[in-house]
């Protein structure tokens, strides 16, 4: 799935990385836990959260990740925007919940692993 | 590569925001010094947990990185309260820190057994009262 649908499922509003929207993952996760993000994320592209706060964009660099989709409303701050692009990861907003948004996506052909 | 390149960075244990600035960097410059992306998730991946762990258990320290052709060194000093019980801090799930840190994402107990899955070696001196240093080692 590119990184431009999981815009449009989710009624999102892109913040940073439009140059990823064309780039292809294929399994997301969803946390507030970053801890559980670094101690069992293989290789998902895409990280669902309501938490707020630098480490989270740290925390998907880390993994590889490629895309971070804020969920139920929350919003990250300038600098979490800035650092999202100087970490080259696309961040998006959307109003749906985790549940609710990570169900839309699982629906919609992502899967909860790595797929290998 | 056939010198090595040594970062080193001061953590500042005051301000959670920046807990973890020091791996991006790292990550970054690995991957300009042109290690396999097997090895420079394994080197971001301790030393971020590494990192974090100074800034919520000990008041941050100094992050020192070794990177040469045949491996990768972590070392990570602080001057906190130090480990009482390294087995124990070890084990999966082992926690001390309070709701607080929970609430900020952290804090599930995972990071000590992250560390040594992801390195080649782990060696933990700690004197309580003192401080902790921990050295990790990744081999390309
Ligand atoms: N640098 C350190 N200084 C003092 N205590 C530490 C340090 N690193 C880890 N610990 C102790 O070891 C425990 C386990 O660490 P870890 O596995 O990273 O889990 P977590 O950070 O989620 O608590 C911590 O809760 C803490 O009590
Ligand atoms: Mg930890």
């Amino acid at each position: 799935m590119k990184i431009s649908e999981i815009g449009k499922l989710l009624d999102a509003e892109l913040l940073a990385g439009e140059e990823h929207l064309d780039s292809e993952v294929i399994s997301a996760c969803c946390s507030d836990m970053m801890s559980d993000v670094l101690a069992y994320v293989k290789d998902q592209g895409v990280l669902i959260t309501g938490l707020i706060n630098s480490q989270v964009i740290r925390t998907a660099n880390m993994m590889d990740m490629i895309c971070i989709v804020f969920v139920r409303g929350k919003r990250p701050t300038p600098e979490m925007v800035e650092l999202a692009e100087e970490c080259g990861i696309a961040v998006m907003c959307s109003e749906k919940r985790a549940f609710e948004a990570s169900g839309i996506l699982y629906a919609a052909g992502l899967s909860h692993s790595g797929g290998h | 590569m056939s010198d090595v390149v040594k970062f080193r960075f001061d953590v500042d244990g005051s301000d959670f925001s920046s807990a973890g600035a020091a791996s991006v960097t790292v990550k970054k410059k690995l991957r300009q010094l042109g290690y396999s992306p097997d090895v420079i998730r394994r080197v971001s991946i301790a030393m971020y947990e590494g990192e974090i762990n100074m800034v919520i258990h000990a008041n941050g320290g100094i992050a020192e990185v070794e990177a040469s052709d045949d491996k990768i060194v972590i070392v990570l000093a602080d001057k906190g309260p130090g480990i009482p019980d390294v087995e124990l801090a070890m084990q999966a799930g082992y926690s001390t820190a309070k709701d607080h840190i929970r609430n900020l994402g952290f804090g599930a107990g995972m990071g000590l057994p992250n560390m040594i899955k992801y390195t080649d070696d782990l060696r933990i001196d700690t004197v309580v009262g003192e401080g902790t240093t921990i050295t990790m080692t990744v081999l390309i």
